[in-house]
């Protein structure tokens, strides 16, 4: 009769358990993956399965004029916040000091970027709509949208300052530039790239925003594309006329269909924000990796 | 002359990044006080109490400027606590288990495909989650549990899971990544097994990360307004089961907001709910901070 050991059995048992835990893990892992994988592919197959030549058209049963919106509206968007978002950035990496006031604007940012889009979308409503008065319109929902990205590039910004090697700035102080003009010159230019990274991010978020959008941007849209008096409210680059989104769209379908095909435009308006939202993800790891390989590269010379 | 340039070459752009800056608090503080204002209305000029809006679940405000109606959320509130913890209890088990496998069982995939999967998936807009809900999801449930309808609880957790998933599986692994190199090799010295060197000793210390991905999570849930409202119900009653339609907070703001006569007791009752969903905003962001703050403390 064998006699067994117990502190052989003990160890044992843990390593059946690590065995077992480790297939855990991979199971786990494996199925999210497929899970996410799934999810893309079904929106595609799904999107391209409805797709219908119409549904490219500047009309009510196609999708031209959202997408158009949606373009339109994330370039205003960001030409309101890439400036501000770099500056509010340059001033909390390079000027404002270690103390109360600095926390403080830190967590101005923070809060800003982790309120959730439907109340950024009611302040809106609220300052840019009600306040002035006005009807739905495009202008006030890129603000809206602009709230969105502003906390996304200010941080994005201090973070390429604070990556850049001490030498870049001591150098260009040493050659007797200000402050400033060490900013403008040498730092600022260096940190182009990773900005941009973050910008690109940005807007892949103002892509695909929707509740922001509900009570400003509006629900309707009217475009006349041989119209081009900018005052008028059918003209296409009238910021100041109401512009359904993409995500709108497809929010909208839910329950009001306007069009006949309201599904399958959904579905295809789906596919489209998707295959947005991964070129402009693409962007900007590409971006990111070519910077790493030059970093990388300036340390081997 | 020269102090002239130097006005030109330094301060005036120091002028500018400050004011810039400090703008950023402007507009924390003007998107509180706005809401703060707005969101007020229901206790001072309608004259409810807290409590009533809070705890009570008679919801029949007047739509005009006479009042008199009744503003109990707590429908509303309750239908986002437990959806957001029912989501929670979904996804974070398979969140930590990712965690875990994309930093210490295969790191290599992990940081090469894991994590920008993961990071893609945190992009993807919520109108997308929510329209898949609705096409799939929904039907599923529907078919599997023999509903009459599939719109409900379950659908809007799931849907919720699978969006805070990503995010709270990035901030675990970056946690669990930061823990120091040495605590697992002394726990290796020591003999343990690889699952005995995760549970025992880098779970524990990476412990304050994994929370503040689970409050960052939560804080996603919470606020999401649009992909929630599609897979809800939007029916304003209590759920009895975790199948029951029911709504919540933010799809009652983004549902009711235009319909309701602005000013009017309706539509500021709703302006509080947005004033209620800022708070809680805020507490997630105090509880990140107070334990990044221990967290600093210990160290």
């Amino acid at each position: 009769m064998k006699t067994i050991d117990p502190a052989k059995t003990s160890s044992q048992r843990s390593r059946t358990t690590d065995r077992f835990m480790t297939g855990v893990f991979y199971v786990v892992a494996g199925f999210f993956l497929l899970l996410l994988l799934a999810f893309i592919a079904y929106i595609l197959v799904n999107g391209l399965r409805s797709f219908s030549p119409q549904m490219l058209s500047f009309t009510e049963e196609g999708i031209g004029n959202q997408l158009f919106n949606t373009i339109y509206l994330v370039i205003l968007a960001l030409l309101i916040s890439v400036p501000i978002g770099i500056f509010a950035g340059i001033y909390l990496a390079e000027y404002a000091k270690e103390g109360k006031l600095t926390r403080f604007v830190r967590i101005c940012v923070e809060t800003l970027s982790s309120l959730p889009s439907i109340v950024i979308g009611l302040f809106g409503y609220l300052v840019f709509i009600l306040m002035t008065h006005s009807q739905w319109n495009l202008f006030a929902g890129a603000l809206a949208v602009s709230l969105l990205c502003l906390p996304l590039i200010t941080t994005t910004t201090v973070d390429a300052f604070r990556a850049l090697p001490e030498d870049y700035k001591a150098g260009s102080l040493a050659v007797g530039a200000t402050h400033w003009q060490s900013i403008t010159h040498m730092l600022l230019p260096a940190c182009v790239p990773r900005i941009m990274t973050g910008v690109i991010l940005a807007a892949g978020r103002g892509f695909g925003e929707a509740a922001a959008l509900l009570y400003t941007a509006g629900m309707s849209t009217d475009i006349n594309w041989s119209n081009w008096n900018l005052s008028s409210p059918t003209c296409p680059l009238n910021p100041f006329r109401p512009g359904e989104t993409l995500a709108l769209q497809i929010w909208a379908s839910r329950t009001e269909s306007i069009a006949e095909n309201a599904t399958q435009v959904a579905n295809f308006s789906s596919a489209v924000l998707i295959l947005l939202v991964l070129l402009f993800s693409i962007l900007a790891r590409l971006l990111s990796r070519r910077l790493d390989r030059k970093a990388t590269g300036a340390k081997s010379n | 002359m020269k102090g002239k340039h130097m006005v030109r070459r330094e301060y005036l752009g120091r002028v500018v990044v400050t004011a810039f800056g400090l703008l950023m608090i402007v507009i924390t503080f003007a998107i509180g006080i706005f809401l703060a204002y707005k969101g007020i209305g229901t206790f001072t000029t309608y004259k409810h109490s807290v409590g009533e809006f809070l705890f009570s679940s008679n919801w029949d405000p007047a739509d005009d400027f006479t009042g008199g109606g009744a503003v109990g959320a707590a429908i509303f509130i309750v239908g986002s606590l437990c959806t957001c913890g029912l989501a929670l209890l979904i996804a974070l088990p398979g969140s930590i288990a990712s965690a875990i496998f994309m930093t210490e069982i295969s790191p290599r995939f992990g940081t090469r495909i894991f994590q920008p999967a993961a990071e893609i998936f945190v992009g993807i807009p919520s109108v997308v989650y929510g329209w898949v809900g609705m096409s799939v999801l929904v039907p599923f449930i529907r078919k599997v549990f023999h509903l009459q309808v599939g719109y409900g609880v379950l659908s809007a957790a799931i849907v919720l899971a699978i969006m805070i998933y990503p995010s709270i599986t990035t901030v675990s692994a970056d946690a669990i990544r930061s823990v120091s190199k040495t605590y697992r090799e002394a726990a290796y010295g020591l003999g343990a097994t690889r699952w005995q060197t995760i549970y025992k000793t880098v779970l524990p210390a990476a412990k304050s990360g994994i929370f503040t991905g689970i409050i960052l999570g939560l804080a996603r849930a919470f606020g999401e307004a649009l992909a929630v409202a599609m897979v809800i119900g939007q029916r304003k009653a209590f759920p009895t089961s975790i199948f029951s339609p029911t709504t919540n907070l933010t799809a009652t703001i983004a549902a009711d907001m235009g319909g309701a006569a602005e000013g009017g007791e309706y539509n500021t009752a709703l302006w509080t709910m947005a004033l209620l969903l800022l708070l809680i905003s805020l507490l997630f962001i105090f509880l990140v901070h107070a334990i990044s703050g221990k967290e600093g403390k210990e160290k």
